[in-house]
């Protein structure tokens, strides 16, 4: 359904007087199949949205190609439009519309007859729950209402492929809930669907794929439960003051697979943390290593991150 | 025809949120009615002339061209409070017509013009102002040509800046020249000569003489076609840019 091949892009930013190109997006291979919901983790500024504005058609990629639901993105860009819908981060709605006027003349823009945009705007106000509030103005709606109204306005016209950009960035954790319901809804209704995140558990929870992005670079891609396989064992967090002498101490055991230095802490990769964790303590104990805190982790995709990039993605 | 269909679409949508707030239009007509209360009589005698009707011929005009040009230059800040919703960006991931993102929003911006320029015209007849009705729709034709190229300069402008901080400044910077450099609060007759030769490369005073001469009933008086023309044309050029300016990023 998506294709890209080397897909790159570079902006030039001016600091002061100096100007720097800032390479956003460098070289990007990516095959989403049909009916999928993919995602596209990674930290802020990692090249995210400047990928799905591309395929969006927003702004031109400097290099590299891409097919979009069968239309090429460099030779037929109004194709790919019709295609495919795009909801930005920031919203996209207009304080004093109601989302019943937004929704219509969404519709009509995409060269749908006036009859056929009213009915099926009322039609996507009912399958996502708006009715009550269609004919009322934006600015009256809540965060997690308005969201609903962006993404409606984003899937009118029927689209392919929808992309969505960090929809739950911001969101109390009940109106995030009720929208990747309302994801796993349009993957239901055959479309696929693209998204981007910097949540952890969300790209777990609700992409069939992903990919991590780092840097404008997809550092890995594959299922959620593949990648956390790629991490094999459990990590025991050691929280200590100086991890130096942690390290010391524990540098020998055979039990340990790897072991990394942090600032205040060191993270230990082993087979099966809950035999790891008393031998760990003791070897503390017997080195006399002050010991702050102690925890167990089952592999998630922040490991797979720090493993890939060699950073957490809660620090980034 | 796509064109028309985007465009009518976009108007309808302007005009819509427009007449939702119709406080629009007292602000837009009070400071002109206070122009026409509290500084045309000064006029008749420093114009020297003899009835408040010959003054405000003279004056009448320029107030409207001078309703023209402010209005227009200043529709960007409107724009950019929907780059900023999201608006325009929702638009062009859509097919529809990159001009017609722009010619429905100067569309409606002509609209509100003339519709201010007619509150104007009824009170000055108060005022015992008398025009022929075909001089007064031909001189609002230049009125919505005026409104058109630069509502269209403001918003191409606003495209490019994307920010009320850079573009108040630097509209104001444009408008204050043209405005006195065009005759439209005294006419330039007084002026000293290099004045009047400067001021012959101000399209916009081209257009005032154009529309003073449309309300003196001098229908065939050269400044009247001239002006149209020099408006026709400008108006095109900024239409032209500013569409490129919309489709720019996304072909």
């Amino acid at each position: 359904m998506i294709e890209t091949r080397g897909l790159r892009k570079s902006f030039m930013s001016r600091q002061g007087r100096e100007k720097k190109t800032v390479d956003a997006v460098r070289g990007v291979d990516l095959t989403v199949d049909e009916g999928e919901i993919f995602g596209f983790l990674g930290p802020n500024g990692a090249g995210k949205t400047t990928t799905l504005r591309m395929l969006a058609t927003l702004i031109e990629p400097d290099g590299g190609e891409a097919t979009i639901a069968g239309a090429d993105l460099r030779k037929d860009p109004g194709e790919v439009r019709r295609r495919i819908g795009y909801v930005a981060q920031g919203g996209s709605t207009w304080d004093d519309s109601t989302a019943r006027e937004e929704l219509v003349l969404q519709a009509r823009l995409y060269g749908i007859s006036k009859s056929v945009a009213t009915e099926r705007a009322a039609r996507v106000l009912e399958g996502f729950q708006l009715s009550e509030y269609a004919d009322r103005k934006c600015k009256t709606y809540s965060g997690g209402q308005r969201r609903r109204v962006d993404i409606a306005l984003g899937i009118i016209h029927e689209p392919k492929v929808v992309f969505l950009d960090e929809p739950t960035t911001g969101l109390d954790p009940q109106s995030r809930a009720h929208m990747w319901d309302e994801v796993r809804r349009l993957r239901a209704d055959g479309m696929t669907v693209f998204i981007t995140t910097h949540y952890l558990d969300e790209a777990d929870a609700l992409c069939d794929r992903i990919s991590i992005m780092d840097n404008g670079e997809i550092v890995a891609s594959g299922t959620p439960a593949e990648l956390k396989r790629e991490i094999s064992g459990d990590v025991v967090r050691v929280g200590v003051s100086s991890p130096a002498r942690a390290a010391e101490a524990l540098g020998s055991a055979d039990f340990i697979n790897k072991l990394e230095t942090h600032e205040d802490s060191v993270r230990l990769y082993v087979d099966e943390g809950g035999t790891a964790i008393p031998l760990i303590l003791r070897a503390l104990d017997n080195a006399s290593v002050p010991l702050g805190s102690i925890e167990l982790h089952r592999p998630s995709l922040d490991d797979v991150f720090l493993t890939k990039t060699g950073r957490s993605l809660r620090e980034s | 025809m796509k064109l028309v269909r985007d465009t009518s679409l976009i108007f309808q949508r302007q005009m819509q949120l427009l007449l939702r707030n119709p406080v629009w239009i007292l602000v837009g007509v009070f400071q002109p009615v206070m122009y026409l209360l509290l500084f045309a009589p000064l006029l008749k005698p420093a114009l020297g002339v003899r009835t408040n009707a010959e003054a405000y011929e003279i004056f009448v005009p320029g107030l409207l061209v001078l309703l023209a040009i402010f209005g227009g230059l200043f529709q960007g800040f409107g724009l950019i409070a929907e780059l900023r919703a999201g608006v325009i960006e929702r638009s062009r991931v859509t097919p529809v017509s990159r001009f017609a993102l722009l010619l429905g929003r100067s569309l409606r911006d002509t609209v509100s013009l003339l519709a201010q320029a007619v509150i104007i015209t009824l009170l000055a007849l108060v005022f015992d102002l008398r025009v022929f009705i075909g001089n007064l729709l031909l001189a609002y034709l230049m009125l919505a040509l005026i409104s058109l190229m630069t509502s269209a300069v403001s918003y191409g402008v606003a495209l490019a800046v994307k920010s009320e901080d850079a573009l108040a400044p630097l509209m104001n910077t444009v408008a204050q020249p043209v405005l006195l450099l065009s005759g439209i609060l005294l006419p330039l007759t007084f002026a000293p000569g290099w004045l009047q030769a400067v001021a012959d490369w101000n399209p916009f005073s081209w257009a005032v003489n154009g529309v003073r001469a449309l309300f003196l009933g001098d229908l065939g008086a050269p400044e009247v076609w001239q002006g149209l023309l020099i408006m026709a044309v400008l108006a095109a050029l900024a239409l032209t840019w500013a569409a490129r300016l919309f489709a720019r990023s996304v072909r």
